[in-house]
């Protein structure tokens, strides 16, 4: 008798314990849903060009494809094109996203190279990667040299390791700043900050005025957590204020007074003009926060601005280049995702003539409309349709300064340079002085570069 | 004489036969327990990189320990090990007392007993990975709860506190939610230790005019301590080795990561299996240090 009521009671807790952790589960999908609806839902994934000899070659084939976390619609987008290339090609595609924080994606794929394994054909892979991951990749120029030509060169370049390109651009990124018009209209500014003391400055007049009436409001969210979008907006605030590139030419540059001006400057900003708690916010929460009308202005990729629609603050913002330093000019942190095929592919056919799809005019014209990325084919860029999807893209915007993170100098040691940079950068957020940081971070930088 | 060699050729067969049992056991015990551990031992004196193929691996001493950029001179292992030694010490004393308050209530005999005993087990019985996500949106400066409750509703704070962003209240709020997660999986071993004290000694205790107090120190807390030990024991070792709540909160940020979260950061994101496997051996042997500690308290509890 006693043994079942005991039973009974483990059976309660259990289930006790299941619906908690189902309700936190849903809470964050709720979340990460919010405003992913797309105004361009109509518009379809293209159909695979010579579908028919590839279901001849590969058909039945079975691949699997790392693709993206589900920032966005970045997620449905992966799920639409992989459909229609099953549907179309009979090569059967397993999708699987990445982890959200691209460190974290890093590590998976490390992990999946080190140990020679063939369970992954075709992945994203970010930027700054091919430098560490090109011994295991296939070298495309021999599948797909026809089809690189028409992307940017610049990043075929950065594709390309020892004569060879491992990976195809798929989208590119870089940094853009986010306002909201209706505010900026109601507090008497005619258009957005040149500078970041103008950002400052009118953030806390909005915020100053909005507490009023929402308690949660905040003049302005970036990408504050220890982690890579760190190093990239930290970049944009050092470049744009005449600082450097932590690493110019080979050697480190970091540890100068500009940049401890400005750094310092976002030290004051923490807690002040944006929410305490930016110190650990990623890109979706601050989309998240900028998305329910809690925030003035935001940095963040041009993803968001497709996410944004369906939002409370759909219509109500707009998209230009981000903010500069007294005497610099502005930047944007080049970002973006490349395709690449694992050596240890066991389908390497079925494998490159995916991406071969992925990558071509027609899938990044869907993409740049359908999620609001930036296309790597020139071309695809100055369609009307894709301009007009994507404000982003006109010239004034789309011709900003673009700054890279030094991946070129730090190559297979990226991630722990990278590391070094976000936890520094993080530590000044919290509180510490940036003329105490960067001469420690200086030094660590240059033992890895040598 | 002849005896002796005869009872001692019984005892050899004896023993080969012992020995061919426990040889299942041992293989797989030596494969998954002993087997990594001298891997990780080995790679430890090497400077062997995670994506291997890149650069051959080379032999390296003890320059992972003693070298010029060797465990000794890192400052943030050392952060790192004191970070981890305070959550430990926080964590541990104040689950024990709860732990032991609770075991003791539940223990009584009151009506709704057994529902109680099960209720209690709910924050244990949830994944700590999604009990730590839950806490972090809790904690949030905007719209958790808990600011929402301090400042709105009951006017205990004067304004939102970012309790996991700011470093003064960081360590703070992860050792809450752990002292909220496992204060339960101490009561339970000690409410278990709790029941098998003979009720007897209590009753006897009572004719005699002992008081509460008095049953409690010298009949419960002594016969308890057996208990109490194994309890510490697995805290303690739970403690020093904890990631999963950290990784949540945290992520990689520096002055709150502990010995785990570095030396899988080291491992896996920056790639440095050599310097990594050195950190696991010094995270082995600070917590065989603990071990040993609690090993001398068992003997000495025994002699």
């Amino acid at each position: 008798m006693k043994h079942r009521g005991v039973l009974a009671l483990v059976g309660v807790t259990g289930a006790l314990a299941l619906l908690v952790s189902l309700s936190a589960a849903t809470a964050g999908g709720a979340s990460k849903a919010a405003g992913s609806r797309t105004a361009a839902a109509a518009v379809k994934p293209p159909k695979v060009a010579g579908a028919a000899a590839l279901k001849k070659k590969f058909g039945g084939q079975k691949i699997t494809f790392i693709g993206d976390n589900a920032v966005g619609s970045s997620h449905k987008r992966d799920l639409l094109l992989v459909a229609r290339f099953q549907k179309d090609t009979g090569i059967k595609v397993k999708l699987v996203p990445h982890p959200a924080a691209s460190d974290a994606a890093y590590s998976q794929l490390a992990r999946n190279f080190s140990s020679r394994s063939s369970s992954i054909d075709v992945m994203m892979l970010d930027v700054v990667w091919p430098g560490a991951f090109a011994p295991y990749l296939v070298d495309l120029k021999p599948y797909l040299g026809a089809l690189a030509k028409k992307h940017a060169a610049g990043i075929i370049q950065n594709d390309t390791v020892n004569g060879k390109l491992i990976a195809m651009p798929w989208f590119g990124d870089f940094g853009i700043l986010y306002y909201r018009t209706d505010l900026l209209r109601k507090y008497g500014y005619s258009g957005p900050p040149k500078t970041w003391a103008q950002l400052g400055a009118m953030a806390k007049k909005i915020q100053d005025g909005e507490r009023k009436d929402n308690s949660n409001f905040y003049g302005f969210v970036y990408q504050g957590n220890a982690y890579e979008g760190l190093t990239c907006d930290a970049l944009e605030w050092i470049a744009s204020s005449g600082g450097g590139n932590f690493i110019d030419n080979g050697k480190v540059t970091i540890n100068n007074a500009k940049a401890a001006a400005i750094l310092n400057t976002v030290r004051g900003w923490v807690g002040k003009i944006t929410p305490r708690g930016v110190t650990s916010y990623q890109e979706e929460d601050a989309r998240n926060a900028f998305d329910a009308g809690n925030a003035a202005f935001m940095r963040n990729w041009p993803y968001a601005y497709a996410a944004s629609k369906g939002t409370p603050v759909d219509g109500k913002f707009n998209v230009t280049v981000l903010p500069h330093g007294a005497g610099g000019q502005s930047v944007g942190t080049v970002g973006g995702w490349q395709l690449g095929v694992s050596k240890f592919s066991k389908h390497r056919g079925a494998a490159v003539a995916f991406v071969k799809y992925l990558t071509s005019p027609a899938v990044e014209k869907f993409d740049a409309i359908y999620n609001s990325n930036v296309p790597t084919i020139p071309a695809v860029a100055r369609i009307k349709a894709v301009v007009k999807a994507n404000p982003y893209l006109k010239p004034e915007i789309a011709n900003v300064t673009r700054v890279t993170r030094p991946s070129r100098y730090l190559k297979t040691k990226y991630n722990q340079g990278s590391q070094l940079i976000y936890q520094a950068i993080n530590q000044i957020e919290n509180g510490s002085n940036a003329k105490s940081v960067l001469p420690s971070l200086s030094r660590r930088l240059q033992r890895l570069v040598g | 004489m002849v005896r002796r060699r005869r009872g001692s050729a019984l005892q050899r067969r004896q023993t080969i036969l012992a020995w061919i049992f426990l040889l299942p056991a041992l293989a797989v015990v030596g494969f998954v327990a002993f087997y990594p551990l001298g891997k990780t031992v080995y790679y430890s004196f090497t400077d062997q990189q995670f994506l291997a193929g890149l650069q051959p691996t080379k032999w390296v001493g003890l320059d992972n320990y003693f070298g010029k950029t060797g465990i000794i001179h890192d400052a943030d292992f050392r952060h790192s090990i004191w970070v981890t030694v305070e959550f430990t010490l926080i964590t541990v004393s104040i689950e024990f007392v709860l732990g032991m308050i609770i075991a003791l209530v539940v223990n009584s005999n009151f009506k709704g007993r057994g529902v109680m005993r099960g209720v209690m087990l709910v924050p244990w019985a949830i994944p700590t990975v999604v009990a730590a996500q839950m806490w972090k949106w809790m904690y949030d400066d905007v719209f958790g709860v808990i600011n929402d409750a301090g400042v709105r509703r009951l006017h205990l704070l004067h304004h939102s506190v970012a309790w996991i962003s700011q470093p003064s209240t960081a360590l703070g709020s992860v050792c809450a939610v752990d002292i909220w997660k496992t204060t339960p999986f101490v009561a339970l071993l000690l409410l278990a230790g709790l029941q098998v004290i003979p009720n007897e000694l209590y009753e006897a205790a009572r004719v005699d005019g002992a008081s509460a107090l008095q049953q409690f120190w010298r009949i419960t807390l002594p016969l308890l301590r057996p208990a109490i030990l194994v309890a510490l024991i697995f805290r303690t070792l739970d403690a020093l080795r904890v990631f999963d709540i950290f990784n949540v909160f945290f992520g990689n940020r520096t002055d709150t990561q502990t010995m785990a979260i570095y030396d899988q950061n080291t491992i896996v994101s920056i790639g440095d299996v050599g310097y990594g496997s050195a950190i696991s051996v010094a995270i082995f042997l600070i917590i065989g240090l603990f071990v040993v500690i609690y090993a001398i308290a068992v003997r000495v509890d025994e002699g």
